[in-house]
């Protein structure tokens, strides 16, 4: 959960400066800086945990890329205005259902942590699924670039609903079932994509993954390495 | 909407809590109401100044010529009878 929202974050954060208008340039900044109030929030509860043996700055800058954890899915790369909201769209349907369980958790910090991050969470995926509406139902040229761009991240869906070790003990302990998000996921997705003209890729095709066992893309160390460098040139270096 | 190179500009509104009236606030540029009322919430509530926001196209906005505030305003300006401080307010009453 800490590193999904950091790394998206942190690629959400790219955008700074550089987005298509003013009023879109500080949407985007605002949902990365929801994104990584959420990963403070678990990085600060492992200091915690390792009864402060790292501090939040430690696992968020001392660590390589085998030791994230974050779906492929957050470190693709920005692209244009479409994939950047495509990418949002998928992550934002997943994380809603997700912390709408999780905010039912017996455990005290996951509920304090879905409470305070759903309410974000929503907005993240009223803001996307409003532009892949407009985009998808625009111009023919936007249309042409959100259906590419949701065609494109598809095979990097799956992995959000992939059980591992980590996922079932997590089932375990709150009683979710990543597949019953999957459900939630895809009626979402696809109600959106039909309203927006776009086609639904093909539900049956093969999907990556290996981000949730520490195996990336090429993309992550070049993020680490923008994200990292301070810290790593100057250690525990502090404004 | 018409010209699909500039979005329309909006006037935003924002009540700061609950009671308060809107208030104009700023501007800015969205291709629709909804997307305008998305946009002044992420440019202008930031800092958790409101509790409800109003968009208007700035198209719609009909304002007085500024040729005119002689014939406007200035006849007010000795009619100091319309301001309400010629009665003696009853202490029952309380602030007002």
């Amino acid at each position: 959960m800490g590193d999904n929202a950091l790394i998206l974050g942190q690629r959400l954060g790219e955008w700074c400066g550089h987005g298509p208008v003013l009023e879109e340039d500080i949407a985007l900044t605002n949902i990365a800086l929801d994104l990584i109030g959420q990963a403070r929030m678990v990085y600060q509860k492992v200091g915690a945990l390792e009864n402060g043996a790292r501090t939040e700055d430690d696992v968020a800058f001392l660590r390589d890329a085998n030791e994230f954890y974050n779906v492929l899915l957050v470190e693709m790369e920005n692209g244009d205005f479409a994939h950047t909201i495509a990418r949002q769209f998928y992550f934002s349907a997943f994380q809603v259902p997700f912390l709408e369980r999780l905010a039912g958790s017996s455990d005290e910090f996951l509920r304090d942590f879905a409470f305070k991050s759903i309410k974000e969470a929503r907005y993240h995926l009223k803001h996307a699924t409003q532009w892949v509406l407009r985009l998808g139902d625009g111009t023919s040229e936007s249309h042409d670039r959100m259906q590419l761009a949701i065609n494109t991240l598809w095979e990097y869906t799956g992995e959000l609903f992939m059980t591992d070790d980590v996922d079932l003990e997590m089932a375990s302990l709150t009683g979710i079932h990543l597949e019953d998000i999957h459900q939630m996921w895809l009626t979402h997705v696809r109600q959106t994509l039909e309203e927006a003209t776009l086609d639904m890729p093909d539900e049956s095709t093969w999907m990556q993954s290996g981000g949730k066992q520490g195996v990336h893309t090429e993309h992550l160390g070049y993020i680490l390495t923008d994200m990292q460098w301070l810290q790593r040139a100057y250690p525990g270096a502090e404004w | 909407m018409s010209d699909k190179k500039n979005w329309p500009l909006w006037e935003v509104f924002i009540r700061s809590k609950q009671g308060l009236h809107h208030k104009h606030v700023g501007s800015l540029h969205a291709p629709d109401a909804e997307m305008a009322i998305e946009n002044a919430r992420d440019v202008y509530t930031r800092r958790m100044e409101g509790v409800s926001i109003w968009v208007i196209e700035s198209a719609h906005v009909h304002a007085s010529s500024p040729d005119e505030k002689d014939c406007m305003y200035d006849p007010a300006n000795d009619k100091i009878y319309r301001h309400p401080t010629f009665y003696d307010i009853p202490d029952e009453v309380g602030h007002m």
